[in-house]
Formats: structure tokens, C-alpha cells, sequence
């Protein structure tokens, strides 16, 4: 890097250590699209299909180039999985009132992510057709696990360069080659809907209407912290398949900027402040010194 | 003491060369009960740290996906930091209050915050999963300007610097460069001014880290004012840090006292124990706010109410009532039990944050709990603090008077 573009980038990151809460964004409950306008992307997933297959398990780990699962071996159900650094999709079951229902989990896409707003270097990235995904100039500074509602960048602890792993959508794979994710692609059984967000939430909502009685009448992820790209329905209440929902409607970007807003107060105010409370203190022959010498 | 026979002025590099060499040599005992033990946890430490790099963090630490920052983050740098906090409220008392009284002790408070972020923030070295990318957000591989974290590793660098410049006169000085000096230490009031503007946006900073991590944190913790609740316990837990190793560098650098420090350091202490108590009952005060505004009284009832009342009442009210004892009567001992006591108090504030209520219903032993190795690693770092701290201190005019040079012309 030559010196002309250090300097440059210094004066970038003084202003932004300064100005950081004036680029904040203003964020807004369930975003559809992002800034340039491009509607986001995401799946609906209808748990009320779902038949546990796990073909989506299956068809991630060969596109992520990850150990592939066993599907065919029932006895993973018999605890709750949580993704991990190899399995950045799990199947779980769960026994409700209403029967045994699967549940497909990954990253939620969120249309505000908590761990992009919470990486100092936008290695998390949430890119215009609504993937998140991850990117290598990370330090592995762990916030964006710290930060995530729904617990899903996993770390590779036993690494000595160790990556972020999550659902990325498949961004770099298929989705900016025009394809659909993988897993998407190998359901079965169509539990699984690609589309735009907004058309997602169209046909969640014609589901609903058309078989009152199958659905409750909730889409998860609509409002969920400010909306997320992946939405779910569900024949049971959502806390019965496992799902967060005391999570609120509020993006999680956005629990962080009261504070943002106050830096460049504190960063203009302090200084005069201080700077007047010194010179009222300084004792009277000390001022007048100055004074002569000017 | 033996005064150095070292030139007091150096004019080039045929007599700087030398002058380091001589000054790199230990001085005093070599046999010390703190040598004995802190020289084989540093050596232990430092193979810790090699074999993390080769192996990965998960090697020596007991980190999970479900709890990211242990022991590392909570301790080394939340704990570390506040810490350091005596540093900017004392220059703060010193420099633009000019509160005389304070001026004996000033500069190794500073020396302390300065150290202190050196190797307590420098600590995040090892908790970094890919630490040869930690200047991208300085350098610009991606500004991630929505970041709070970005906004605290700025104000780090800045801040180490800041401090740096408020200490080099003494560094000029241990060199005897005339010149130097003076440039340096009419930079002072700027790099003061500077320096507290920092501290409050950190410290607070780091508190606002956990902003989004809103229903991990136990809701007893967890308020939208918590950056304001580290800012305030900062003040605090700085101020008796400075009392807690004021009285210890009393007694072991006694040596480098001038007399009119040793004689004003009852007196300094009482000043600090009263600042301490009243930012105490600030902060007290606060925390009462916060939970009747909250609502949790059901969680009193529960083991994580019972800690709430440990910390808030045990760890805050009552050293806070000491400090007032202590400064009332002139009672040292109430004081400095105060200041262990608050001390106490901030460790495991912090550790509620990042650790203990963090995730709070995930039960024991799923719950992070830190390995031996991490606590090595740790405490390996704060042996290598007071390490350099005392080599400075014994070499430079840190806790003695400025050579005469100084304070004659």
C-alpha cells in the first residue's frame, strides 16, 4: 500500500471512529429490499411438509464441500442438532400436540443482520438480493456470534486459521450463477419455496387463508428482529418446533444505535468542555504569560 | 538508593547503545517470592500462547459456540480496561482541575493504564481467531463503520497514543533529552483532553457491545443503559486500582518515594476514597433506577437475584460506605478493604456481562467455565505488566521527583 492510500484511509477511519452513528442507518421493521432497491430474496419454509428426509442436509454439505451426512440413519432425531461448523443445515424432530413435525435450521438471512452491524471489518456482508454471507478478511473477533438472535456463525475453534461458518444461501455457489440454493432444490416434497421475500409472505398468507385449520396464523420471520429472508409456517405454535419467540420485532442493529448517535456529541462537546474548564482553572500569572507573549 | 551512573544526557547513538545496555541489567534481588513465581507462569504462559497459535483457540481454551468471548475478553480486556480507568479521571484531576495534590501519583497511574492497554488489550492477540487481519479496520480492508466495535479499536490505538504522550516525558528524562522533553510535555494538556474525550466513548463502548446481545444477558444485566453503567463504574474501579497499588508500590518501591510523596500519600488515598464513594453512590444509585424502571422483581427470588444483591449491595453499597468511613475517620484499613472489595466488585461485574449471566440458562456444566490454561495465559500477561511496570518505575523518575534539570529550570 503506498502512502498516498494509507494517509487516505487513516483520514477515513479517524472520520468514521468520529462519525460512525451518522452511518448508521435508519433502520425500519421488515425490510423487503435493500438500499439500491433489489428485493431480497429468501425461502419459505412450510414445516407442515416437511417429512425429515433430510435431502436438504444431504445436498448443503455437497455444495459447501463439507462432510456428507448419513441420511438414512434415524437415530440423529433423537436429540435436538444445532448447526455447527460442518452442518451449516440440521433437520430436527418435534414431538407437538398435533404430531410429530420437522424443522429445517440455518441462518435466517435477517433483513437487518445483528452480525454484519456488529463487524468492524464487513467480513459479514448482506449483499442486495438478501444473502449474508462471510468473507475472509475477519480477524475472528467472535461479535458476530455475540450478536446474532439466533445463535448461527459457528467458529472453528480447533483451526489455526480458522473461518465463520454459516448458510450463506448459497450465494457464491449458485445464487450469483442465477440458481436456487441447493437445498431448496433437493426438497422432495416442496417444504421449501425460493422467491422474493415479498412474494413469500404473499403465498405464506394465501396458505393460510386457503386451510385455516392446518396453519396457525403466524408467519415466523416476518416481523421477527425487523424481518428475516427465511420465513416458516407451522401447523403448532412456534415455541412447540423449537423457535425463539420472544426475539421482538426491533432490528438488532438498531439496539446499538442510541449509543452511536451519542459519540459524535460526546467526541464534539468533551473536548470544548474540557478545554474551558482547563483555562478557568489556570492560575491568573500563568494566562497572563501567554498573554505577553503574544 | 543507587542513583544510576548512567550519562544523564545523551547526545548520540555511541551513547544510547550503552546506556541501554546498562539499564536492560536487573537491579535488586533476583530471589524475590514474586520472581519465583511469576517467572515460571510467564514461561508456561508463553508456551500456551505458541501452542494456541499452531492448534487453534479450542486447544487451551474451554470457548464453545455457544459462549464466543470467555475469560479473555472478560477478564483480560473488559476488566483490564476498567482498570485502567484511574488513569483518565486522575489526569482529568491533575491536568484540568490542577488539583496539585494528585500531581505525586499521576504519573504512574498512567504508566499503569498505559501498560494496561498495552497488554490487556494486547491480550485480544490470543483470543483473535485470525489475529495477522487485526489492522483491516485500521488500515481499511473494510470499514465497519455500524460497528461498536469498530469505534472501541480505534479508540484503543488512539488512546494507547494518547497515554504514550502523556507519559514520554518521563521516558525523556530517564534519557536526558533537554529538548525532547519539552516538546513532549507541551503536548500534554492536548493528549489529556484527548485522552478523556476516548476514555468516555470506550469505556462506555464496551458496554455497548453487548447492546445486541439482548436476551442472552440475564435481564437483571441487561438495560439500555449499560454503556452509561461502564462508564460510571469505570471512575470507580480506576480510582481504586490506583489505591490498591498505590499502597503496594508504598511498600515495595519505597526506595523511589520522594519525601514529600511519601509524607502526602495518606492524604492522596483519603481524597481518592472520597472520590471513589461518591461515584460509587452515583453509580448505586443508577443501578436502583434501572431496576425499578425494569420490573424484574421476580427474579429476586432466584439464585440470579441472590448474585444481583451480592454484587450491587456486597460489592458496591458496602465498600461504598467504607470509602466514606474510611475518608471520615482517616482509616486506611477501612479504605483499602473498600478497594479490595470494589476491585471484587467490578471483576465480577464484568464477568456477569460476558461470562456468568451471559446465557444465563444454560446451565452449569454446559456453561463456560474457564480452563486452567486460560487462567496461566492470564495471569502469565498481568506477571508481564508488572514486570515492565517495574522495570520502569525503578529506571525512570515515575514515582520519584523529575531529575533536577527539570523541576530547576
Amino acid at each position: 500500500m503506498d502512502r498516498r492510500k494509507f494517509l487516505k484511509s487513516l483520514g477515513v477511519g479517524v472520520l468514521g471512529a468520529a462519525g460512525t452513528a451518522l452511518m448508521a442507518r435508519r433502520p425500519h421493521a421488515a425490510e423487503y429490499s435493500s438500499e439500491s432497491g433489489e428485493e431480497f430474496k429468501g425461502v419459505l419454509v412450510d414445516t407442515t411438509r416437511c417429512i425429515g428426509c433430510r435431502s436438504c442436509e444431504e445436498a448443503c454439505a455437497a455444495a459447501h464441500d463439507l462432510p456428507a451426512p448419513d441420511i438414512g440413519d434415524e437415530s440423529v432425531f433423537k436429540e435436538k442438532r444445532d448447526t455447527s461448523t460442518t452442518q451449516l443445515t440440521v433437520v430436527n424432530r418435534y414431538k407437538t400436540e398435533k404430531g410429530i413435525f420437522f424443522v429445517k435450521k440455518q441462518c435466517m438471512h435477517c433483513g437487518q443482520p445483528g452480525c454484519v452491524a456488529a463487524c468492524l471489518v464487513k467480513a459479514m456482508k448482506k449483499h442486495d438480493d438478501g444473502a449474508v454471507t462471510w468473507d475472509t478478511n475477519c480477524m475472528g473477533c467472535r461479535y458476530c456470534m455475540i450478536s446474532c438472535p439466533f445463535d448461527i456463525p459457528k467458529f472453528e475453534y480447533n483451526s489455526w486459521n480458522p473461518k465463520i461458518q454459516k448458510c450463506n444461501l448459497c450465494w457464491e455457489q449458485r445464487l450469483t450463477k442465477g440458481g436456487i440454493p441447493a437445498c431448496v432444490e433437493a426438497c422432495p416434497t416442496e417444504t421449501l419455496l425460493f422467491g422474493t421475500k415479498r412474494e413469500l409472505i404473499e403465498e405464506s398468507r394465501r396458505r393460510i387463508y386457503r386451510q385455516p385449520k392446518k396453519y396457525v396464523n403466524y408467519i415466523y420471520g416476518e416481523d421477527e428482529v425487523g424481518g428475516t429472508s427465511w420465513i416458516y409456517l407451522s401447523a403448532v405454535p412456534f415455541e412447540q418446533i423449537g423457535f425463539k419467540t420472544d426475539l421482538g420485532v426491533t432490528a438488532y442493529p438498531e439496539y446499538s444505535t442510541g449509543f452511536l448517535y451519542a459519540v459524535p456529541i460526546v467526541l464534539i462537546l468533551w473536548p470544548a468542555f474540557l478545554m474551558g474548564l482547563s483555562y478557568l482553572t489556570r492560575p491568573e500569572d500563568e494566562k497572563e504569560k501567554k498573554e505577553k507573549k503574544r | 538508593m543507587s542513583v544510576s551512573a548512567a550519562p544523564r544526557e545523551i547526545k548520540s547513538l555511541r551513547d544510547f547503545v550503552p546506556f541501554i545496555l546498562s539499564e536492560l541489567k536487573p537491579r535488586g534481588k533476583i530471589f524475590t517470592p514474586f520472581n519465583i513465581i511469576s517467572v515460571p507462569v510467564i514461561i508456561l504462559g508463553v508456551i500456551l500462547i505458541a501452542y494456541r497459535m499452531i492448534k487453534g483457540i479450542g486447544s487451551i481454551t474451554n470457548l464453545s459456540q455457544d459462549f464466543p468471548w470467555g475469560m479473555w475478553i472478560g477478564f483480560d480486556v473488559m476488566t483490564g480496561v476498567a482498570f485502567a480507568g484511574g488513569a483518565y479521571v486522575l489526569t482529568f484531576v491533575v491536568y484540568i482541575l490542577r488539583i496539585e495534590k494528585y500531581h505525586p501519583i499521576v504519573r504512574a497511574t498512567v504508566l499503569n493504564g498505559f501498560l494496561a492497554y498495552v497488554f490487556y488489550a494486547g491480550a485480544l492477540v490470543i483470543d483473535l481467531g485470525r489475529p495477522w487481519h487485526i489492522f483491516n479496520p485500521i488500515i481499511g480492508n473494510k470499514f465497519g463503520l455500524s460497528s461498536v466495535l469498530f469505534l472501541v479499536a480505534w479508540h484503543f490505538l488512539l488512546y494507547m497514543t494518547a497515554e504514550f504522550i502523556e507519559i514520554s516525558p518521563a521516558f525523556a528524562e530517564w534519557l536526558g533529552l533537554k529538548r525532547t522533553r519539552q516538546v513532549l510535555s507541551s503536548l500534554t494538556l492536548g493528549a489529556v483532553v484527548f485522552g478523556i474525550t476516548l476514555s468516555t466513548l470506550h469505556q462506555s463502548g464496551l458496554g455497548a457491545l453487548f447492546m445486541m446481545a439482548k436476551g442472552k444477558i440475564h435481564p437483571l444485566w441487561y438495560t439500555q443503559f449499560i454503556p452509561i453503567l461502564f462508564f460510571v463504574s469505570s471512575i470507580f474501579a480506576g480510582l481504586s486500582l490506583v489505591i490498591f497499588e498505590g499502597s503496594i508500590s508504598q511498600r515495595v518501591f519505597s526506595d523511589h518515594l520522594d519525601d514529600e510523596h511519601r509524607a502526602s500519600h495518606n492524604d492522596i488515598l483519603i481524597g481518592l476514597a472520597k472520590g471513589c464513594a461518591g461515584a460509587m453512590f452515583a453509580y448505586f444509585f443508577l443501578k436502583m433506577l434501572i431496576f425499578m424502571h425494569g420490573r424484574h422483581w421476580e427474579y429476586l427470588h432466584t439464585g440470579w437475584g441472590l448474585w444481583y444483591l451480592v454484587e450491587i449491595i456486597g460489592l458496591v453499597l458496602i465498600p461504598c460506605y467504607l470509602f466514606l468511613r474510611g475518608a471520615m475517620y482517616k482509616n486506611l484499613t477501612s479504605i483499602r478493604v473498600a478497594a479490595v472489595l470494589t476491585i471484587l466488585g467490578i471483576i465480577i461485574n464484568r464477568l456477569n456481562y460476558s461470562v456468568i449471566a451471559y446465557k444465563w440458562y444454560i446451565p452449569l456444566p454446559a456453561h463456560y467455565v474457564p480452563s486452567w490454561m486460560e487462567i496461566v495465559t492470564t495471569l502469565a500477561i498481568v506477571f508481564a505488566e508488572i514486570w515492565v511496570f517495574r522495570w520502569i518505575v525503578i529506571r525512570m523518575p515515575i514515582l520519584r521527583k523529575p531529575p533536577a534539570w527539570v523541576t530547576g529550570g
